[in-house]
């Protein structure tokens, strides 16, 4: 990690001072990342893929700003996350945003769904395309606030700090957010894991 | 002290990140030992992360590499150029 940090800024400080091919080789680890912080704000592979363009455009032309007191991972994601907000601001009506910041506020069931012989359903079966399929659209349908914690958590695996510095909010409301996320998650998949595996036990069945 | 299943539940999240304090952990192990309920939910919760940090669950449109390299690589020859033609 650390050899990687180093790396990363010798290549900056040589960009800065006029190597800017190198700037093709700065960015190629984080263009995933890009894009899925792109796509977890606007929901449209298109607009993440132009988004993502427009990010990296964007952190190439700033980079002699870059000051290296956060991770450049951090600095880049904020800047996908900026990107991604502004086109989201074009799309969407003033009235509309002020209904999602309510989100948080609501007091929901955010409890996990029981299930049972979990252990019995051997891990080949993560390996199913259906299950992949099921866990994209349970994220797309994921509520805007939670939707791009989890991202960033759990697929970018940013962690607490750096993603709650990039969101602007605060670390207990990444937690909050991740936490409720991963549960909504877990209930919304659990129909998928039942069918793998019937219940034997009459008594959880029932609790199902 | 002895935790009922839906304060498990609570902490869960955390629990799987490994920031419970020394104690909760082990107040939730105990539980988890005889929760198979818990252990379930605990196990399933796992192996959703797992499968999401599987780069295979979450693709990148085909062609955005390539793409993304080319506008840069147009940038780095012309600053600002792509701006100028909209």
């Amino acid at each position: 990690m650390r050899t990687t940090e180093t790396n990363e800024a010798g290549l900056i400080a040589r960009i800065v001072a006029g190597e800017k091919e190198l700037f093709h080789e700065l960015i190629r680890p984080y263009e995933r990342m890009v894009y899925l912080t792109l796509f977890a704000i606007v929901k449209n592979e298109s607009e993440a893929e132009d988004g993502a363009q427009e990010a990296v455009i964007s952190a190439y032309r700033h980079l002699a700003s870059f000051r290296g007191d956060a991770k450049f991972s951090t600095w880049l994601v904020t800047i996908a996350i900026n990107e991604g907000r502004k086109r989201l601001r074009k799309a969407k009506t003033a009235a509309e945003e002020s209904i999602e910041e309510k989100e948080e506020a609501h007091e929901g069931d955010y409890s996990p769904a029981p299930l049972t012989d979990w252990r019995e359903i051997p891990l080949e079966a993560l390996e199913r395309k259906e299950l992949r399929e099921a866990l994209r659209v349970a994220v797309r349908d994921l509520p805007d606030i939670y939707r791009q914690v989890f991202t960033l958590r759990d697929l970018e695996e940013l962690n607490v700090e750096e993603t709650a510095q990039a969101l602007g909010i605060n670390p207990g409301a990444v937690k909050v957010r991740l936490h409720r996320a991963r549960m909504m998650l877990q209930k919304r998949l659990v129909p998928y894991l039942k069918t793998t595996a019937p219940a034997r036990r009459l008594f959880f069945g029932r609790a199902l | 002290m002895k935790l009922d299943c839906k304060h498990v539940w609570e902490h869960i999240s955390e629990y799987i990140d490994g920031s419970v304090d020394a104690k909760l952990r082990e107040d939730i192990e105990r539980h988890l030992e005889h929760c198979e309920i818990c252990s379930a939910i605990l196990d399933s919760t796992r192996n959703i992360l797992i499968l999401t940090a599987d780069d295979r669950t979450f693709e990148l449109p085909v062609g955005y590499s390539e793409r993304l390299h080319e506008r840069l690589a147009r940038e780095l020859e012309n600053p600002g150029g792509d701006l100028k033609k909209k």
